[in-house]
């Protein structure tokens, strides 16, 4: 269940930043002014593609997982749970990749992508403990 | 991860009201009238400063140029530009000695809207009225340093010197000259520019406001050196 309200808090979070980049938000709330810096920077861009956009599509894929993964038929380490961590995990990696961006290339901290990249990360971990112990399996029948 | 069904059923609840609350904020976020704020510090690239050296004015063969680094918020600058640019465009810039090389040079740490001012002249430099904006801007300087909605007033105020301001609100919420602004900035803290007004001429800096008497004597002196 929390990782189904972390993903839709960062999928509100990533549409947020995307709006931004396609002009339907004029400014973003962020005291440091660091968001916009890095959203405005070249690297906002991955492989052509605006990495918020990515993040939309991303948690929206997480959250149907982790919906999926509630329903009683995939109770234990079924292949939604071991996808979310699959998926999450590698979330992690690019989380990561971005935040050395952010502080070694672009000199700026976006709040709203460091708040993504704790919910991914949270999310990664509480998707590798229900592979390696699942909860529902000793009950579930 | 599986849950039993009641409980599950509240899950959802709660999962529904949390996603109606956060779609209501970016409603809201989309609707509400869009502020401008210019990035501080982005990574400058080429295409910001490809074919652009600063706003100039004046004749392109003039003996002379004068650059000047300044920030739109600063009074200092604007007292210079209401009280002797005048002079100095009428002496020295229309009569072909001096050409001006205008360059931003936005204190941000002190001035909150000195490059939504700076957007705000380069996105008038679109329409061909970079400097009818630039004085404009200058002389309601009063009125919008410590505005919280700086850009609807030079949004204004463009529309009042007849530019097209839909076009103009476009190119403020784009935010496309940032990087032009960055550049200008880099290159004063480069010369060793660290306050506002500060005037290049003849390879030597000059820093504060200088009458346009002072001025003249400066520029009549540096173009009485010979030439290296």
């Amino acid at each position: 269940m929390g990782q189904a309200l972390l993903c839709l808090a960062g999928l509100f979070i990533s549409t947020y930043l995307y709006l931004f980049k396609i002009g339907k938000i004029g400014t973003l709330v962020c005291g440091t002014g660091g968001c916009e810096t890095v959203q405005l920077s070249p690297q906002s861009r991955f492989l052509g593609v605006e990495v918020a956009l990515i993040g939309v599509l991303g948690y929206a894929v997480l959250l149907g997982l982790a919906l999926l993964a509630l329903q009683p038929r995939f109770a234990g380490p079924t292949w939604p749970v071991r996808a979310l961590a699959l998926l999450s995990g590698g979330a992690v990696l690019f989380s990561a990749y971005l935040t050395a961006l952010e502080l070694f290339v672009i000199h700026a901290i976006c709040r709203y992508c460091v708040a993504s990249a704790l919910i991914i990360l949270v999310s990664f971990v509480l998707a590798l403990r229900e592979v390696r112990n699942p909860p529902g399996v000793a009950g579930a029948a | 991860m599986a849950a039993p069904a009641t409980g599950l059923n509240r899950f959802y609840l709660v999962l529904g009201a949390v996603a109606l609350a956060g779609i209501a904020a970016l409603v809201y976020q989309v609707r509400k009238p869009k502020g401008v704020s210019i990035p501080a510090n982005v990574t400058v690239l080429t295409a910001d400063t490809a074919g652009f050296r600063g706003y100039l004015l004046g004749s392109d063969s003039a003996t002379l140029e004068v650059s000047e680094y300044a920030d739109y918020q600063c009074p200092a600058c604007g007292a210079f530009e209401t009280l002797q640019f005048p002079a100095v465009r009428a002496q020295l810039i229309t009569t072909g000695k001096v050409r001006w090389r205008y360059r931003d040079f936005p204190l941000d740490n002190v001035h909150r809207n000195t490059r939504v001012a700076a957007h705000a002249a380069a996105c008038a430099e679109e329409q061909g009225k970079y400097w009818e904006l630039h004085s404009a801007i200058y002389d309601r300087q009063m009125d919008w340093s410590e505005s919280r909605n700086a850009a609807s007033q030079f949004s204004e105020i463009a529309g009042s010197l007849g530019l097209d301001r839909k076009r103009f609100d476009e190119c403020m919420s784009s935010a496309k000259y940032a990087g032009r602004i960055q550049a200008s900035l880099e290159e004063g803290t480069r010369l060793g520019v660290g306050s506002t007004p500060t005037f290049l001429i003849g390879g030597r800096l000059y820093l504060g406001v200088l009458s346009s008497d002072s001025l003249r004597k400066v520029i009549e002196a540096t173009l009485r050196q010979p030439t290296p």
